[in-house]
């Protein structure tokens, strides 16, 4: 139902993301994964319709994002909920009215109706009992709990997650793997996860796609994955530093610019 | 290298850069005039932002208040000064009032005024929205399906422009009256020439054209102080260098824009 079509970012002289299509389907939980930098949170915030791409278009069904009016946009987001990689929370409200901001925003409920339903939301993520606190006050981890129970608390049909589980411990990320995997099931949510870990991205996803260097180097069902005889792709889900996948992104060689810069390591030759 | 074409290389520099520096000018000047109408006609559109516009006259207006007040009275008592000195040495003090009045009403209330409201609300419009850029809370809004032109910019630019009248005239009040405080009990000019003077001189055009000064600052300072926030490069030092151009720009303009309307209106 959302589909990128040769969808490309780049940044001055870099390329974020190379033509791409992408195809996410409807009430299914779909990864994109891929190491740092390769061009994850620029795919997702294309998708949400956040940037404008360098080419290409979004569908959503067979309206494009890119060609459709402000209002229309914003009636499509009342069905959408985002979790931002570093949370942004809005700042000046505490944790409930940033929870209840989209309800305040978007329906006429009762503010008991709210409550229980913020509440609802804040319990999921173990935080009820912070009602009061201001983003200021909160650990990342909190902050990302708190970001979630708000990207959830419309019930949105459609989910955009960046790193939900980074900067989580183990049992919270847990939490919220379950979360997604159960909402997505019961409400027929449609999820795009953008996340690092591996294991827990292969475990809920019905569709993954590997990211490299601003491409696609693998998509599929989570075990053609795990399966797959590309190099790259083993390499990145056994997290082996050595592979065809180079850690460094550096260009030029790391003794020359030891040995070349003033006033740094000099050898006696 | 000759001398010559050394010369003729800086020159080229120097104009290079300066056609640079304007064609910039101008081209943010086009894009900051863009993004605030966009934001203004979304006043006709709902959900309406009554409440938040409220919400930035506290902030922004009540917050002015004391600096206003402040400013206000010693600009009175300074004009007063300075006025009873000039004015004793041609014997005539009687005139204070009008002296006094005059200047604060027609330059003195809306520039000054002006300049403190850019520095206390102007720039604090600028550091937060460019923080609520930095930390993606703008996108934030944007995925709500709220707009943050709607929502952020548009309160704060309607706000500016009928908080400046409204403090202004206060700044003038304020200053008249620690104008008469300084120049009849301290100074000893007579009260009923004070006032009388004041009341025969000023005219309701000078007063008019004080409040479209007012308006037409306070509008300026919402519209640039906002475009700069919001254009802003979105790391903290971007946000720092906002803030400063913010102000430089905002105060630059205010005086440019006075000397205009001065010579158009009064
Ligand atoms: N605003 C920007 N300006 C310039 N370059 C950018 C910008 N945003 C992203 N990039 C570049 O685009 C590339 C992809 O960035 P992106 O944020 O999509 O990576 P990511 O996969 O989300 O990484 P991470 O897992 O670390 O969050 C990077 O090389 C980055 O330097
Ligand atoms: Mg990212």
């Amino acid at each position: 139902m959302i589909r990128g079509e040769q969808l490309s970012k780049s940044y001055d002289n870099v390329t974020a993301l190379a033509p791409t299509d992408i195809h996410v389907r409807e009430g299914k939980i779909t990864a994109i994964m891929g190491g740092s930098g390769s061009g994850k949170t620029t795919l997702l915030r294309l998708l949400a319709g956040l940037d404008k791409p360098g080419s290409g278009h979004v569908w959503y069904g067979d309206e494009d994002l890119c060609a459709i009016t402000d209002r229309r946009l914003y009636e499509l987001r009342q069905s959408m909920g985002m979790l931002f990689q570093y949370s942004a929370l809005l700042n000046s409200l505490n944790v409930y009215d940033n929870v209840a901001f989209p309800l305040h925003e978007h329906t006429d409920l009762d503010e008991t109706v709210i409550h229980t339903m913020v509440s609802m939301k804040l319990e999921q993520v173990g935080l009820r009992g912070f009602e009061e606190m201001m983003p200021s006050e909160l650990s990342g981890g909190m902050a990302k709990r708190v970001a979630f129970a708000r990207a959830m608390s419309m019930d949105p049909k459609i989910v955009f997650f960046d790193e939900p589980t980074s900067g989580l411990d183990p049992i919270s990320s847990g939490v919220i793997s379950t979360l997604i995997q159960n909402t997505a099931q019961k409400n027929h949510m449609t999820s795009i996860v953008v996340t690092h870990d591996v294991q827990a991205g292969l475990a809920i996803a019905d569709h993954v796609i590997l990211l490299w260097q601003g491409r696609i180097i693998a998509k599929g069902p989570p075990d053609a994955i795990r399966e797959s005889d590309d190099a790259r792709v083993q390499q990145f889900l056994e997290g082996r530093p050595d592979g065809p996948i180079p850690f460094s992104r550096s260009t030029t060689s790391y003794i020359d610019d030891l040995t070349h810069r003033p006033g740094t390591v000099r050898l006696e030759s | 290298m000759t001398d010559l074409s050394i010369k003729q290389s800086a020159l080229a520099v120097f104009f290079g850069q300066l056609g640079r520096h304007a064609m910039r000018g101008i081209e943010q000047l086009g894009d900051g005039t863009m993004l605030g109408l966009n934001a203004l006609t979304l006043i006709f559109r709902r959900p309406w932002q009554g409440k938040h516009f409220v919400l930035q006259m506290q902030a922004l207006g009540v917050g002015s208040l004391v600096i206003i007040v402040i400013t206000g009275a010693f600009t009175g008592m300074v004009l007063a000064l300075q006025g009873y000195y000039t004015l004793a040495k041609f014997g005539s003090e009687s005139l204070l009032g009008a002296g006094v009045g005059m200047s604060i009403i027609r330059e003195l209330g809306p520039v000054l005024g002006a300049f403190m409201i850019i520095g206390r609300a102007g720039s604090s419009i600028t550091a937060e929205i460019g923080i609520m850029r930095v930390t993606e809370q703008t996108d934030a809004l944007e995925m709500m399906a709220v707009n943050p032109k709607q929502r952020i910019l548009l309160p704060r630019i309607v706000a500016v422009t009928l908080a400046v009248p409204l403090l202004v005239s206060l700044f003038d009040v304020v200053g008249i009256g620690s104008g008469y405080i300084v120049g009849v009990e301290l100074l000893g000019v007579n009260p009923g020439a004070y006032m009388g003077e004041l009341i025969a001189k000023i005219t309701m055009h000078d007063i008019y054209g004080g409040w479209v000064k007012t308006v037409v600052f306070g509008f300026m300072i919402g519209m640039i102080c906002t475009y700069m926030g919001y254009r802003s490069e979105p790391t903290t030092e971007g946000v720092a260098r906002a803030t400063t151009q913010a102000v430089v720009v905002a105060s630059v303009g205010v005086l440019i824009v006075d000397y205009i309307l001065t010579s158009f209106f009064l």
